[in-house]
């Protein structure tokens, strides 16, 4: 049995003069540890998926299972979002912002906030804790949304674009530092990207998506060589560019 | 030339800016008194109907003397900073009711344009006969005048926060009332602060036609009595002392919003 299980979803977008479908037949499944990528252009529903495996939404149909059980937004924090962009409080300094999770489930206190500070650190926030959001910059801010999305020691990562508004520089570094804390904890992710080069530098399995309405196009196995590499060195692996290759021949094909 | 002479230089100029402005400002004041006074003594103006600086001033002091400045202040100022708070409380109030439940919204919807488009002063004949001829229903002219255009304004501006932000609390499996105090109010702190301005204005104008329709005590009453005996110095000296305290109700509203709002 798979860690997290994507049955058969459908999804619809109802309005009053439109009913626009913008999922269609979608089912994969997600090991535990494992780190997969949704690659697609814009508008194929990537965003849509995430959020109803976050549970913000129910689908159409289909059902989605997280170690065989369905899933709930309010339940026990089993998913963590994480948006293209930050969406820290701005008035909240990044140490509360960090905390957000744990005082919403008044856990804010003793342990669980000397262990939430920790992770300040581990992203290389340390002793940023009293500032302000607007005080960091973008790759800092981005790094706190992930100490925020980790606080509550999620099951699953849900990663929509979230290098997609940093320069590249930033990006590169960014994707070197999620790649090793998410192995370090061993956590599940989804990342969705409309990046070829990111989804092959940072993922083990990429999906494919075509538009309109979104299915999965396509399935790559990114190879052993790569998957092992941390992002900034797979780019440079010879693996790399052949994969790239093929991708992006699959996603010329899909345009026509 | 280094940067340091460069940058006192530029510090000069801006003082002597600031003192120019200042310059100009206490030169209005001189010359709007100067010249009023001047135009009375000679007689260019009534002055029966506009009266003179200097016998605003004396009457002033005689006012003040007899204590019957101070009570009438008084009970105009308690009226209006209280309609002021409860129209701004409930009118935030009812925009987090309505953010709270949509359908509540919808329904209301046409009913909070008509009410805001009534002239609420036009109500208050019904409010004195409902309140009876005390200070009650002074405060609730000043409440109900600006408790429809704050639910408006402060719903209005409680959609307008960034959905995104809600979704980061409801992937926490933040609860409605979580979302509310966590970033619907928080984001909308400026927006409420802007109607306290506005509202200072609004809730003077409620309470001051409420004394004149009262007709029993406070500074409206004073304008309306000076009118009717024909006494316009009093009328005058009741305006100032209006303009007095709506200016320093408008400092206090702008002193709290620096401390509330940081960014
Ligand atoms: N709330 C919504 N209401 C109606 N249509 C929507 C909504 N959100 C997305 N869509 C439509 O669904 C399709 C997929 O959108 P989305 O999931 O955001 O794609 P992606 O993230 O891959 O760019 C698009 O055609 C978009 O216009
Ligand atoms: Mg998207």
């Amino acid at each position: 049995m798979s860690f997290l299980k994507i049955q058969d979803i459908h999804h619809t977008y109802f309005s009053n003069q439109t009913a626009a479908t913008a999922l269609a037949d979608i089912s994969l499944d997600i090991e535990k540890g494992e780190f997969v990528s949704f690659l697609g252009p814009s508008g194929c529903g990537k965003t849509t998926l995430l959020s109803i495996i976050a549970g913000l939404f129910p689908p159409t149909s289909g059902k989605i299972l997280l170690e065989n059980n369905p899933l709930k937004a309010d339940s026990d924090f089993s998913i963590g979002y994480m948006l293209q962009q930050d969406y820290l409080f701005p008035w909240k300094t990044i140490e509360e912002n960090v905390l957000l999770g744990l005082k919403l489930i008044k856990k804010n206190e003793g342990l669980e906030k000397i262990k939430t500070l920790k992770l300040l650190s581990d992203v290389g926030l340390g002793g940023t804790g009293k500032l302000y959001p607007r005080e960091l910059s973008g790759g800092m801010r981005q790094r706190a949304a992930l100490a925020r999305t980790l606080a509550v020691d999620p099951k699953i990562l849900l990663l929509d674009e979230p290098f997609s508004a940093l320069d590249y520089q930033t990006k590169l570094k960014l994707e070197d530092l999620v790649f090793e804390i998410l192995k370090s904890f061993g956590k599940t992710a989804v990342l969705v990207t409309h990046d070829i080069g990111e989804a092959i530098a940072m993922s083990d399995r990429i999906y494919l998506f075509s538009a309109k309405p979104g299915r999965i196009y396509k399935t790559f196995e990114v190879p052993d060589e790569l998957r092992e590499l941390t992002p900034f060195h797979a780019r440079n692996h010879p693996h790399y560019s052949a994969l790239f290759q093929t991708i992006w021949k699959e996603l010329e094909s899909l345009e026509y | 030339m280094n940067i340091e002479q460069l940058h006192s230089q530029y510090k000069t100029s801006l003082k002597k800016e600031n003192r120019l402005i200042r310059f100009y400002q206490i030169l209005i004041f001189i010359v709007f008194f100067s010249s009023w006074e001047l135009f009375s003594r000679m007689r260019w103006i009534d002055p029966l109907i506009f009266s003179s600086p200097s016998k605003v001033w004396h009457l002033f002091i005689k006012k003040l003397g007899d204590g019957t400045l101070l009570s009438h202040s008084g009970v105009t100022l308690f009226e209006t900073v209280l309609g002021f708070i409860i129209g701004t409380l409930l009118g935030t109030i009812l925009a987090s009711l309505l953010w709270w439940s949509p359908r509540l919204s919808k329904t209301l919807d046409p009913y909070l344009v008509i009410l805001n488009a009534m002239p609420k002063v036009a109500l208050g004949p019904i409010i004195i006969v409902a309140f009876g001829p005390g200070f009650p229903s002074i405060i609730s002219m000043g409440a109900i005048i600006s408790i429809i255009i704050t639910t408006i304004v402060v719903y209005t501006a409680f959609r307008e926060v960034d959905p995104n932000y809600l979704k980061v609390l409801q992937t926490f499996g933040a609860t409605r009332a979580q979302s509310f105090r966590e970033a619907i109010l928080p984001a909308s702190f400026p927006t409420i602060i802007s109607t306290l301005k506005v509202n200072v204005g609004l809730s003077w104008v409620g309470v001051i036609v409420g004394e004149f329709l009262v007709s029993a005590k406070g500074l409206g009453y004073l304008i309306i009595y000076g009118f009717q005996v024909f006494n316009f110095t009093l009328v005058m000296l009741s305006l100032m002392i209006i303009a007095f305290f709506a200016t320093i109700m408008y400092q206090l509203v702008e002193l709290l919003e620096r401390k509330l709002i940081k960014d």
